[in-house]
């Protein structure tokens, strides 16, 4: 078996970032959005440990730390307003929310 | 040998669960998938020596914001959206445009390979002289003060902005 090298990190990092945009782009349910984001943020992070690896220098974990940070924040305030939406709209779907349609 | 193994296994933990995230009807079953998803995806992070990061992304993640997530799933109901169109029109165009991404992707990390070297195993140096979280606890208390204060200041706004979000009335 071949030895793990970064580029299979890159390539399986790629992987779930298009997986993640898959789930982003053709999903109607807010909540699996959400979830897709959080699998976008986490390629990410795959991305920036296979780096900080390959170049024996720790400030690739401190950005994940900073990845890590903002998508607590996200996931926090896009439930808050998954919550408030669904109380005065009665929906999850993302494509029934159409207030700025013209 | 055994760090391919294990990069493999891992592999297959991450690509199944996000596969399965994106595609389950069920909002639950989808936050189980992603679990499962970020487990693997913790588990590489200890394959390349990164422990501090592996446990905050089971503490984090797994501990901290899948149950904010299924807390969230069992207070809204899902139950109707479950029973409706699980994929929006736009579906072929996504798809479309995210293999042409892919595409990209794979050609400019097989044009970079050769020029950053990174298709050689990495060289067996100790990195984690002195401990993986004093290293982070130096660079990140020294070089990166700022940027964390920021980063508390965006916690700071994101607890508040939440709170308001729930309220009874907005």
């Amino acid at each position: 078996m071949a030895p793990i090298t970064t580029t299979h990190y890159l390539a399986l990092s790629a992987a779930l970032l298009l997986i993640g945009t898959i789930g982003v782009l053709t999903r109607r349910n807010i909540v699996i959005i959400l979830m897709s984001i959080e699998l976008i943020l986490n390629a990410v992070n795959i991305n920036l440990i296979a780096f900080s690896h390959y170049l024996h220098n720790v400030n690739g974990q401190i950005f994940a730390i900073f990845v890590i940070t903002d998508a607590v924040a996200e996931a926090a305030v896009g439930l808050g307003i998954l919550i408030a939406l669904f109380r005065n709209k009665e929906t999850v779907l993302a494509d029934e929310v159409d207030l700025l349609k013209w | 040998m055994t760090d391919a193994l294990f990069f493999y296994a891992f592999a297959v933990l991450v690509l199944g669960g996000a596969i399965f995230t994106i595609t389950r009807r069920s909002a639950v079953h989808s936050a189980i998938s992603l679990i499962v998803s970020l487990i693997g995806v913790a588990g590489l992070y200890l394959l390349q020596q990164a422990e501090f990061l592996f446990a905050v992304q089971i503490v984090l993640y797994v501990g901290g914001i899948m149950v904010l997530f299924l807390f969230v799933i069992m207070l809204v109901n899902l139950d109707q959206a479950a029973k409706q169109r699980q994929f929006n029109r736009q579906w072929l165009v996504a798809l479309l445009c995210v293999a042409a991404v892919g595409a990209e992707i794979a050609y400019f990390v097989r044009k970079g390979a050769s020029g950053f070297q990174i298709a050689r195993p990495p060289a067996p140096v100790d990195v984690n002289a002195g401990g993986n979280t004093e290293q982070i606890a130096d660079v990140l208390f020294h070089q990166y003060l700022l940027p964390f204060e920021i980063a508390s200041l965006l916690l700071l706004v994101a607890v508040v902005g939440s709170v308001v979000m729930a309220k009874k009335r907005i």
